[in-house]
Formats: C-alpha cells, structure tokens, sequence
C-alpha cells in the first residue's frame, strides 16, 4: 500500500506561460512528463511516490486557458479556470445551472478554488487498489485486485467492465456531457476538437487511460453549445459524506419539456463505468412522454439493464435507478450557495 | 532496453507481469527484414529444381497414376482455414492496439483464441489418427535431404532425396508454429478465468502472481514469435514458386506433374486413385 510520504520525488519543474510552449515541453518529455493544473490529483501521486515523473509541466502561468468566455450563445471556459470561478459565472448559473450545481458539488469550497474545471474532468480513477500502488491493469499490469471473489469494490462499476473495474469519479463530467459540451485539445500537430461523449474512454480501449487525450497533448477548453440553454437541468450526487466525498453514483439531466411533455432530453449517469454514461435508451424512450411518475419510473428500470454488480456494489443498482428516476421526476433537493 | 516487465505484488514481491512490447516491433522488422532478404536472394540466386528431362521421364514410369493427386483432405483444409483466420484475428486484435490502433479489442481476442485452441484440437485429433502423423515432423532422417536442399539452393545439381508429401521448410515452419501455437494458446486458454466471457466463473487468484507472470510472459512471446512465423508463411504462400502448393490448400489436389517434379514418390508413394498412402516408404 501507498505510504505518504510527503516528500515528493525530484523531477524537473517546468512553468511555460503559452499554450505553445507547454506542448513543446510536453512532446519533449512524452510519457516521462505530468501535466500539473490544479494539482488536486497529481500531488497524491507525486507525494505517494507512486508516479515518478521526470518532468512536471505546470500550466498555471498560462493565462489563455483560464477564463469563461461567451461564443454564439453558448459558453467556453478555459480548462485551467477554477471551479469556484464557474460556479458563481453568472451566464453558467443562468443558462447552464446544471454546470454549476455538478461543479458546486466538487470536493470541498477549498478545493473547489484551487481545482480546475480541466482537471476535474480528466482526472484518474480513485480505485484504492490502483492508487494504492500495485500494478493493476490499469497501472501496466495483468489483474484487477478490485474483481476478484474477496475484493472490497464498493465504489466499483456496475456497466461496461473490461479486465478493470474502475470509474470516472468527475462531478463535472456528466454535467458537460448532459449539455452536448466538447473538448478543445491541442497537441503538436494542432488543434482538435472532441465531442464529450468521445472524450472519456473504457478499459476496452485503453487500459491505462481515462480520455483520449495523448502524452503530448493538453485539454484547452471546453465549449458548451447553446442546445440546451436554460434547459430542465437536475443534479444530484450521492456520497458517503455530505461534507467532501466523490461520488458513489451522480446523475445529471437536461431536459425540454413543452406543455406536459418532454421534447429534448439528455441523461448522464457517473460513477457506474470508467465513462460517464449516457442513456441514450431512456432518452429515446421518454421523447414525447409526460413528465410524470409513470416515465420516471419505466426510465429508472431502464437505466439499469445491463448491469453487472461485483461482490460488495449491488447497491448501486437500485441507487441508479433512483437517481434517475429523480432525475426525470425533477424532484429531491438542489444545494447551492 | 528491457525484454520483461516487472510489477509489485500486494505482498511486496516483483512479479513478472509481460513481455515488453518492443518484442512486438522486433518480431515485424525480423519478419519484414526476412521477407526482404529472402525476395533478394531468390532473385538473384541460382536455385536448382529437377530438370524437365527427369520430370519427363518419371512421368512416363508413373503413368497409371491420375491427373490429380489429393494433397489436403476437405477436413485438413477447413482446419487449415479456420484457424488461418482465427490466428489472423488474435494477431490484429492483441497487436494493433500496442500500435496506436485503439478499440476494445478482448472480446475479439478471447473468442478467436477459442475458435483456434478448439481447431488445434481438431486437428490433433484427425492428424494422429486419419493422416499421417509422422510426415510433417523433422528428424534426423532429414539430413540428407537438408543436405541436398542446401546445395541445391547454392545452384548445385544434387541428385539427392527430394521432397516427401511436406517439403522440408514447410515441416520446419510446422515445428516451430506447434510451440509458438500451443504456447500461444495453452497460456490463452488459462487466462479465460481472467475477464468475463460468460463460460466459466472469473477466478484470476487460481494461480499465484509469480505463476501468472510466467502465463503472461510466455503468452507474450509466444506472441510476437507468431508475428514473424505468420510474415513468413504469408510470404511463402504468395512467392510464385510455392504458389502450386497454396492453391492445393484451397483446391485440395496437386497435378501429377507437380508432384513428380517436386516430390520423391518413393517418400509420399500415391496409389492409383491419387490418394496419399497410410504411411509413407521412409517411414513405415
């Protein structure tokens, strides 16, 4: 098991103030170098001396990633801003409330100033085997000690398993996903630009990834479309503690409802797959229905099919299917500051 | 640069977890790098086969024997194509991933490897006990045949033992693909506990760390050996010589010509309906 040390291993810092020279440095180091953003995530590794970069490549002093901008109606927001900074953005609490309410939801408020919207989506799974220090699957090896007969996987997938069992831990990521967002990333042969569903990928496609992002390539910014602009959004999240936990499940949903019935709609679930995951079953299915116990009831059963519960997480099930259930029902309460 | 990987157990040991996959790239370019040096050499090598005289005259004494002489069976060659294709699916599926090729590519593999190991059984089965067994295997009894193959090839007019039903370079292909094979797919079929195919129950502590290691690095290199053998079997199957020997694979015969021109009819004796006989001279 991991031992913190606090001690973090020698590495070479560096602090490039353009977008540029960061992919330079990045494409210079390949998979010997971190990118640091908020720091939330990559300090644990580095203090438990679990990942030995040679070089960790610090985009603070980068100011053309920082901020939210306005873009034809809809919104893009520098991956290195804040999560705070998002939260209290009057156009997010205006139009994307959902955004706002998934980033409210992060961590604690401290680490809500410090972390960044970038970071929070591209961070690593928090799956104590494999940060605990063993080589897993996910860390190049050939098992996963979080599916096995005797494995304590409480926090574990329920869907799309591949050799790992890990899951996305993002608050932010179902929220982006809900609102159609995509990712701008930047690498040395350009820019690309990723739609949020294409994003984030399983253990079936790589194993030691959560996104697609490359060594030598950085999440510039998000851009979230005006398509669901001011929108029925619900949020919720459930965690072991109130105060500051990742989530076990979360759910976010955006939905257009004319009269009594729902004419748009867009369900992301996370926490239950090393995606986040759309329901694009349940979307096609509450198309044209009413808003009402009977949709949100056939939508929560059909969340859930498909599920595969390991040892200790069949509780995820039923939480699931709640959540979403809530979510079309648009109950349950909204915490915001 | 390091052949094997390492990994840390939970109880604190060094475990071998794979190959490294610069093995991968190494087992192309040796494939690659023969395929090359092999086109060069028959290019500009002076190789002899039997003069046309000789083929003419052993066509006149074997004269009874029929235009077409069967070669592969039906079974041999569904076998044969099978796990040709299956084998092709395993390698893209376990390769191209490693080469930047991403896409979930385990269901494929594990089902492929399926389709291979129950076609290697197959064809232990029908080659024990309906072919026969012993003429795809070397041994010393090929000395002299290797020894007349090598002058030959160095442009030679050897008069020496000709090919029995297999030439010699397709028995030495066979051998080397039966321990890279069955290494591939012993190691394979003990890791089917590991991920979930629905036939068995997962179970991936059935075998110590250290002995998965073993599993895995075996799996590996059997692996990447398999990269380079199937280049070459590739190459040989589509060079314009051997090309009378791939169509038999399809068709299942070859014509009286061929198999007098390259084969020893005292070593693959044929009878009069053109089919192979039980054992052959040299071996009964």
């Amino acid at each position: 098991m991991a031992v913190i040390r606090d001690v973090m291993p020698v590495f070479e810092l560096y602090q490039p103030a353009s977008i540029d020279d960061a992919i330079k440095l990045l494409d210079k180091h390949g998979t010997d170098a971190m990118v640091l953003a908020g720091g939330l995530d990559s300090m644990d590794w580095l203090k438990d001396r679990l990942k030995k970069p040679k070089a960790v490549v610090d985009l603070g002093q980068i100011k053309e990633l920082k901020g939210i901008k306005e873009l034809n109606s809809g919104l893009e927001i520098g991956a290195m801003t804040p999560l705070t900074e998002i939260v209290r953005h009057p156009v997010v609490r205006d139009k994307f409330s959902l955004l706002m309410e998934a980033a409210e939801l992060v961590a604690s408020p401290q680490i809500r100033n410090q972390g960044t919207i970038g970071g929070n989506v591209s961070q690593d799974t928090r799956c104590w085997y494999y940060r605990g220090g063993w080589t897993c699957y996910r860390a190049g090896g050939n098992i996963c000690y979080a599916d096995t007969p005797t494995s304590v996987n409480r926090e574990h997938a329920i869907f799309d398993a591949d050799r790992c069992v890990a899951v996305n831990p993002s608050d932010t990521a179902p929220a982006l996903l809900a609102l159609d967002a995509s990712m701008v990333i930047r690498g040395p042969k350009g820019e690309r630009v990723v739609a949020a569903e294409d994003y984030w990928i399983g253990p079936g496609i790589d194993i030691t990834r959560m996104n697609v992002l490359a060594p030598n390539e950085i999440l510039t910014s998000i851009r979230i479309p005006s398509t669901m602009a001011g929108a029925q959004f619900y949020f919720e999240k459930v965690r072991d503690r109130q105060v500051w936990d990742f989530p076990l499940v979360n759910v976010a949903s955006a939905m257009v409802v004319s009269g009594d019935k729902i004419e748009k709609a867009r369900l992301v679930v996370n926490a239950v797959a090393a995606t986040p995951r759309r329901l694009k079953n349940v979307e096609t299915a509450i198309i044209g229905k009413a808003r009402n116990e009977e949709t949100a009831d056939m939508a929560g059963k059909m969340a859930v099919e498909g599920a595969q519960t390991l040892r200790h997480n069949a509780y995820k099930v039923p939480l699931m299917r709640n959540l979403v259930k809530r979510a079309i029902r648009g109950a349950g309460a909204t915490w915001t500051s | 640069m390091d052949l094997l990987r390492w990994g840390r157990s939970p109880w604190g040991e060094w475990v071998l977890t794979h190959v490294s996959w610069s093995l991968f790239w190494a087992s192309l370019f040796a494939g690659v790098l023969f395929f090359v040096a092999h086109a060069s050499y028959m290019l500009f090598s002076a190789h002899r086969k039997r003069p046309s005289s000789e083929t003419d005259a052993l066509e006149a004494q074997y004269k009874n024997l029929p235009e077409k002489i069967e070669r592969h069976g039906l079974a041999a060659r569904l076998f044969h194509w099978i796990m040709a294709a299956a084998m092709f699916v395993l390698l893209f599926t376990a390769f191209l991933p490693i080469a930047g090729v991403k896409f979930p590519w385990v269901q494929w593999h594990w089902m492929a490897g399926i389709v291979l190991a129950a076609s290697i059984l197959f064809h232990i089965v029908h080659a024990t006990f309906f072919l026969d067994f012993w003429s795809i295997w070397v041994g010393p009894r090929d000395i002299p045949e290797l020894k007349a193959e090598l002058l030959r090839e160095f442009g030679h007019d050897v008069p020496g033992p000709k090919d029995g039903k297999y030439p010699l370079g397709n028995r030495l292909y066979h051998t080397a693909i039966v321990f890279a094979g069955l290494g591939a797919s012993i190691t394979g079929i003990l890791m089917i506990p590991r991920i979930r195919t629905g036939l068995v129950t997962r179970n991936p502590y059935y075998l110590a760390d250290a002995t998965w290691g073993i599993t895995y690095v075996v799996h590996g290199l059997a692996g990447v050996g398999l990269v380079g053998l199937v280049i070459a079997h590739v190459y040989f199957a589509i060079r314009p010589e051997k090309w009378w020997i791939t169509k038999s694979m399809i068709l299942g015969y070859i014509t009286r010509r061929q198999y007098l021109e390259h084969h020893e009819p005292s070593r693959w004796p044929v009878d009069a309906k053109g089919s192979g006989a039980a054992k052959h001279a040299d071996q009964a």
